[in-house]
């Protein structure tokens, strides 16, 4: 049974969103250059390296303090180069880290690698994470204001009710009020019936707290990179943990102000989130290399269809251009996934009954496209027309 | 012609007065529902202690509870791989080359797998493959929980490092003493196997290597080496012939290794006009003799003296021989093998070497070019006289260690004891079986090895034609190959696998690549056809004609089509598959001619609901007795004859279910199946699990259409009015056809695609390999003997049998005589004459997909509906189970789910089994019970082609969608075709506008989307 604690969807709004100014008024009293140079850190150094420790090459914080800005230049543009030209630093550096040839950046400019460097300078801050969480502990306890005037209205519709059954004598109101009262309860309690085995919002705990906002919303991941299968296969496939550790074998700690602000994690909590991955995969991130020992993450399955309906994601996804997020919502904003869409029969059917089938450029339609138009002039069909409300088509 | 004609099902049908078919006509459901039981006895009903207030509190309770349990569902894990294997996404088949070579079944095959787990065998056709029943459910017996876990010495469990050694330690001890070690296996066709055999040999100083076949053609071996030098089979391909004379072999069955339909239909395809003449003598009505134009029945006695009479005829010779009562029939037979000359054949399947050597002569006296000496076959290699010499050897304790490897001789030797005499002797005795089958559990050592589908392997089914057998899934039990044991015996730390590759790379590659023969699954090389010496026939016809002493009644034992030799008799899916002649399954029987039956006092009375039951007989067989065997009367069987089919009774490793039958190999004499016998009726009533009877056609004859190669090559006729005619109906005063007629409004089905199923009658021969596949595609339920009994299978497709007699102005004439004399005296002739020797006609029959659907009105919940795409659907959750739409459907083809028989202890078959659950299709729900199912056209597989060509942004490829569906991609012989209509590339489109196509019952007006090619047989004497 569901034992999973339904977060309301309208606090974690307003905790979010107070995060984000909390964020974005912090940012803004950083520096100019350094600012900059994170971004650019962050897309060209960071899976190699790290400020404050050694990665796959040495820590950079504070760079400025070891190395020349000109050596640092120089090495960073074509580090190949710099060493064949003799540069002892430049040799050493190398093969005090295996001999691993660092990627060339000609693409950097001097000031791009000043603004890297400005950022490495910086004094790395500590102190936002603990301050959200701290809002986030104290976050607001509002319910939605529709929610609110919806109970108002049935308190008076019930006080009414009340009153023509025990003040009035108007015969013809107490018959009113009994349709009214009638037609409600019918209302309400077709409504609760239907919503049986309707798990809209369905929120469960997951075995490793992983964030859909950090990962596809913060850092942009696309979706498909993981859930690859989506593009080929029926099931849009849940990665495996190879595919966590292509990106994860670099980055073992999350940055200090990366927070899942819902679920009071900081950076201390979501480290070791990535230790559990780590166990799961077996990697000692002290050795850096596989133990062998691998334990599968037994993820809780938030979408479920029943099994007499068939679904193909390859379908929507590739031959219907869908996007994800039509079905599965603002995923990039989850930091725990929960069921966006009620994934009923008549959910499923509305949306084949507006969508228009993307035919151009697709060789399989090319032929039905052109009989459709010579034989009934019509340029587009929905999916319901082309047989997408077929009880076969999804129940066999 | 259709019109002077009478189908049949069963020799009860024959029987104008039989109230029984009457009543059958008349029910859908032949058994009545027990409402009377509970409703109708006012007693009782006061009696119970439950009120009508009671009732009602029940039912709010549970339905209250019900509701309550379905708020909340499960909690589902979703667990993905660690480390994802590349070739592998979840939801995607993956497909294998590879091949089944039992000692029984060859055949070049590609292995579906969901997620590293294989479902379903289909026919590798790049390769050449072709599948019949039993290859198509070998993948079942794959999962077969009864599997050997793991090795065993006196029963007890050991590891196998431990056997090994012990085994090591034991064949060094024989090899100092000196002391034979015998390899005994069935056939293996395997070349690496038998370089590894002789390596072993080498390694181990006195080492034979006997080969042992249960259904032995061993007589044909001795036969083709004594003439050609070697020990093979010939091969034939008989789409090059223009006669086929067959003496008892039953070449579109088992015989020698099987796998000649489809170029037998090859030869008679219908639309070039042309059509071989096949003309079948034998003694049991056989898959083959029921396909021939000209059937001629003789006892296996008569037969070998037939075979002698037409050598005679043909070459003009005088061998010693004996007039046959069909004498005249050979003489005719003669003349048109004469007249095909090098286009004639002649095939027999008497286990005798000096008949084989005669049917060789004849061939060469022909020189027949169906006949091929260069490809010859693999695929039996038994040696009888080895093995009886082995079982001497043994008991005379000559022999030291007996090891054997893909054969069950305890349970398929008539001389059981003997051998396991012989084996207690024996100082080493080691049986490798995939279960702990009965030669396993006597031998010493029962080591486990894996399932073709677990293994690696090579097989060269014929001469110049090399196949590799791959693992498509990691092995389920603690298994070893015999090979990889056998190179750990010869003292080499070679894995078989490397063994195989370079062996292949040495011997057979001829430097291609190794990946692309694996890729292919078959490699060919070019081979050269042997040279034959002479033949002494006149030895061979007097040495035949001294021996063959005949009696009043003569057995043949058979194998029969779903079980075959009776290794996967643990399969559900074969037990349930009926036999394509008498429609039992889960049995064996002694099929009796009508005649003989009448003396001895046998009958099979129909009950009211279908079934028929059978009395037993004690059949002795040179003094060995096989006890109550029941009886069944088969039309066309031999007078004088019986038929015993082998591969039943037996015990070891099989699920209670599945024990059925009993062990006719006990009377397999010599290895001789066919046998001088009596029988003796017994007490008892057997109760068959005969399926088609409950499905009458209520006099509907038209449901069945032939002609003959004449009328369909005249061009005078036209068939609408003649062969092929159509129902006329009257409308607006005027006779139109009734096609032209339609109470529905038509829609326009031009756009998108529409299915439709062509059935060519003549190309069908009955195999059942469609209905296996159907099976494994569909998640189709076993529901075991007593449903089936009751007619309640659950075959989404049926093979139905019909048998015809033409009714010639002669026997109308004689039938008119005997009329007026006593009704009794004119039921006896009906009954008698057609059933001597009947025609036969096969007819697939599933959902026939009704544009204009009758079940589709009836249904009250909308549950059944059409697809645009031709189909009709079946809503399985929206079914209520009131069964509208069976009772509505005028083809009997929607089953419904008496009982839920997944995960049910009451139907202990695969579903109701944890690795028997693995070979369910993912993408097919399993239904449950209360609802309705019935053929969907692998819509599962066919909008997996549209999805895959809108992925790729092209067209369905002509083919495509036949080669998707189960039923038409196992159809050896192309008697199944399945296609787009709309697609005028599709072989479908011109199937539906030939001159053959009917649809079933046209007159009713559903306007169906299975088509059927009228039958036609070459019945004209050339």
């Amino acid at each position: 049974m569901k034992s999973v604690k339904k977060h309301s969807r309208i606090s974690r709004l307003v905790m979010t969103s107070l995060t984000f100014l909390f964020l974005f008024t912090f940012n803004l009293s950083a520096q100019g250059d350094a600012k900059a140079g994170k971004s650019l850190f962050n897309a060209n150094c960071a899976a190699c390296h790290k400020l404050d420790k050694k990665l796959v090459g040495p820590a950079l914080g504070k760079i400025s303090e070891r190395r020349e800005l000109a050596w640092l230049k120089a090495w960073i543009k074509d580090n190949n180069a710099l060493r064949a030209s003799g540069d002892a630093d430049a040799i050493a550096v190398f093969e005090e880290y295996n001999s691993m040839p660092m990627s060339a950046f000609p693409q950097l400019s001097d000031a791009d690698i000043e603004n890297i460097v400005a950022y490495a300078d910086a004094d790395p801050v500590k102190k936002a994470g603990a301050a959200v969480v701290a809002t986030a502990d104290t976050g607001v306890q509002e319910k939605g204001s529709s929610d609110w005037i919806s109970y108002v209205v049935l308190l008076i519709l019930a006080g009414i009710i009340l009153w023509v059954y025990f003040k009035s004598d108007n015969g013809f109101l107490k018959i009113a009020a009994t349709i009214v009262l009638l037609f409600n309860i019918a209302y309400f309690g077709f409504t609760a019936l239907m919503n049986i085995g309707v798990d809209q919002d369905y929120q469960p705990v997951q075995p490793i707290a992983f964030s859909h906002k950090i990962h596809a919303g913060d850092n942009k991941i696309d979706c498909q990179y993981c859930h690859s299968s989506a593009k080929n296969s029926k099931t849009s496939g849940i990665p495996s943990v190879n595919v966590c550790m292509n990106c994860h074998k670099n980055i073992s700690e999350v940055s200090d102000d990366t927070q899942i602000a819902s679920m009071g994690l900081g950076k201390a909590g979501l480290d070791k989130e990535i230790q559990k991955l780590y166990k799961a995969a077996g990697w000692d991130s002290e050795k850096l290399e596989y133990t062998g020992e691998t334990e599968p993450v037994k993820w809780v399955r938030v979408h479920n269809l029943p099994d007499f309906a068939y679904y193909n994601h390859s379908q929507h996804v590739t031959v219907g251009g869908l996007k994800c997020q039509k079905c599965h919502g603002p995923v990039e904003e989850m930091d725990e996934v929960y069921q966006y869409s009620p994934l009923t029969m008549g959910w499923c059917i509305d949306c084949h009954k507006e969508t228009k089938v993307k035919m151009e450029g697709n060789g399989y339609y090319k032929n039905i496209h052109e009989d459709l138009s010579k034989k009934y002039g019509v340029d587009k069909v929905t999916v319901a027309q082309m047989g997408g409300k077929e009880c076969g088509k999804c129940h066999y | 012609m259709a019109s002077n004609r009478k189908y049949w099902k069963s020799v009860e049908e024959l029987n104008e007065n039989s109230s029984i078919v009457a009543k059958l006509e008349e029910n859908e459901f032949v058994s009545d529902i027990a409402t009377d039981e509970f409703l109708g006895d006012k007693e009782t009903l006061e009696e119970s202690s439950t009120s009508r207030r009671d009732f009602l509190k029940y039912v709010g309770f549970s339905t209250a509870a019900a509701s309550l349990a379905a708020c909340e569902g499960p909690v589902r894990k979703s667990i993905p791989y660690v480390i994802k294997p590349e070739e592998i996404t979840p939801g995607i088949a993956n497909y294998y080359a590879s091949t089944i070579a039992d000692g029984y079944d060859f055949a070049n095959v590609l292995v579906k797998t969901r997620e590293g787990r294989p479902i379903l065998i289909k026919p590798n056709k790049l390769a050449n493959g072709s599948t019949n029943a039993r290859v198509q459910a070998s993948v079942l017996s794959l999962y077969d929980s009864l599997r050997l876990t793991g090795p065993k010495v006196n029963g007890n469990a050991i590891s196998w490092s431990d056997a090994n050694g012990q085994i090591k330690a034991t064949l060094a001890e024989l090899k100092n003493k000196g002391e034979k070690v015998v390899v005994l296996t069935g056939t293996l066709a395997s070349p690496s196997t038998e370089k590894l055999i002789a390596n072993f040999a080498a390694a181990n100083g006195n080492v034979q290597h006997v080969q042992y076949d249960a259904l032995s053609e061993s007589a044909t071996l001795d036969a083709f080496q004594e003439v050609y030098g070697t020990r093979a089979l010939p091969n034939y391909d008989f789409s090059d012939a223009s006669v086929i004379v067959s003496i008892g072999a039953d070449f579109l069955g088992d015989w020698q290794g099987g796998g000649f339909e489809k170029s037998y239909t090859a030869g008679r395809q219908v639309a070039t006009g042309k059509m071989s003449r096949h003309i079948q003598i034998e003694s049991n009505m056989s898959l083959t003799g029921s396909n021939a134009d000209k059937r001629i029945v003789l006892k296996p006695s008569e037969q070998i003296f037939a075979l002698i009479n037409l050598y005679n005829a043909v070459t003009g010779e005088n061998l010693p021989s004996k007039a046959t009562p069909k004498d005249a029939d050979i003489k005719n037979a003669a003349k048109q093998l004469k007249k095909a000359g090098s286009k004639a054949v002649v095939v027999t399947g008497i286990q005798d070497k000096n008949a084989q050597l005669i049917a060789l002569a004849l061939n060469n006296a022909l020189a027949s070019s169906v006949m091929d000496t260069a490809a010859v076959k693999y695929t039996r290699q038994g040696n009888d006289a080895d093995v009886q010499q082995l079982i001497a050897d043994m008991k005379a304790g000559k022999v030291g260690a007996v090891i054997s490897y893909g054969a069950n001789p305890v349970y398929t030797l008539a001389n059981s004891a003997d051998f396991v005499a012989g084996l207690k002797k024996v100082k080493l005795s080691v049986a490798f079986a995939s279960s702990e089958d009965e030669t396993a559990s006597v031998a010493q050592y029962a080591l486990p090895t894996p399932h073709y589908l677990e293994a690696w392997g090579d097989v060269q089914i014929s001469a110049g034609s090399y196949s590799l057998t791959q693992p498509t899934i990691n092995p389920l039990f603690d298994t070893k190959q015999f090979q990889d044991c056998l190179l750990d015996w010869s003292g080499s730390s070679e894995a078989y696998y490397d063994f195989l590759k370079n062996s292949w790379a040495s011997d057979v590659l001829n430097g291609t690549s190794w990946n692309q023969a694996l890729h292919d699954g078959l490699f060919t090389t070019k081979v050269e056809e042997l040279a034959a010496k002479s033949i002494d026939v006149a030895a061979a016809a007097s040495a035949l004609k001294a021996e063959t002493k005949g009696g009043a009644f003569e057995l043949t034992l058979f194998a029969s089509t779903a079980i075959g030799d009776g290794q996967q008799a643990n399969n559900p899916w074969l037990q349930e598959l009926p036999d394509p002649l008498t429609r039992a399954a889960w049995d064996n029987y002694l099929t009796i001619s009508q005649a003989d039956a009448t003396a001895l006092g046998f009958s099979n009375p129909i009950q009211d609901n279908g079934a028929i039951n059978g009395d037993y007989a004690n059949v002795t067989v040179g003094g060995t007795i096989l006890e109550n065997v029941p009886v069944l009367i088969q039309p066309g069987q031999a007078k004088g004859s019986f038929g015993l089919a082998v591969g039943y009774g037996k015990t070891k490793a099989m699920k209670s279910e599945m024990q059925v039958g009993v062990n006719a190999y006990t009377l397999a004499k010599g290895l001789k199946l066919v046998q001088v016998a009596s029988v003796e009726k017994v007490g008892g009533t057997h109760k068959f699990a005969c399926e088609q009877l409950q499905h009458t056609i209520a006099g509907r004859y038209e449901i069945l259409k032939e002609t003959s190669l004449t009328s369909y090559n005249d061009s005078s006729l036209d068939p609408k009015e003649s062969w092929n005619q159509v129902t006329k109906v009257s409308l607006k005063h005027e006779e139109v056809s009734v096609n032209d007629v339609d109470l529905w409004d038509d829609q326009d089905r031009s756009i998108g695609h529409h299915f439709n199923l062509s059935i060519d009658l003549s190309d069908c021969t009955g195999c059942g390999a469609c209905v296996v596949a159907c099976h494994a595609e569909n998640n189709v339920p076993v529901v075991g003997k007593h449903e089936v009994r009751v007619g309640r299978d659950m075959h989404w497709l049926r093979i139905d049998r019909y048998y015809s007699s033409e009714l010639d102005a002669t026997s109308e004439e004689r039938t008119e005589n005997v009329n007026t004399t006593s009704d009794s005296v004119s039921d006896y002739y009906n009954l008698e004459v057609p059933a001597e020797n009947p025609q036969v006609a096969f007819q697939p029959v599933m959902c026939q997909h009704c544009n204009h659907a009758p079940c589709e009105t009836v249904c009250p919940v909308a549950a059944t509906s059409h697809g645009r795409q031709g189909q009709n659907q079946m809503a399985y959750n929206r079914c209520v189970g009131t069964r509208y739409c069976a009772n509505n459907c005028p083809y009997r083809v929607r089953r419904f789910n008496w009982f839920k028989y997944n995960e049910n202890s009451e139907f202990d078959f695969n579903m109701n089994d944890d690795y028997g659950k693995m070979v369910l299709n993912p993408d097919v729900v399993v239904r449950s019970r209360g609802v309705m199912e019935k053929c969907s056209f692998c819509i599962q597989a066919t909008q997996q082609v549209i999805l895959n060509a809108k992925k790729d942004g092209r067209k369905v490829a002509p083919g495509e969608f036949n080669d998707a569906v189960a039923c038409s991609s196992a159809c050896t012989t192309g008697a199944l075709v399945f296609g787009d209509v709309n697609e005028e590339k599709d072989e479908i489109v011109e199937k539906k506008a030939d001159k053959r196509m009917y649809r079933l019952l046209e007159a009713i007006g559903t306007d169906n989307n299975v088509l059927y090619q009228v039958k036609v047989r070459n019945t004209e004497e050339a």
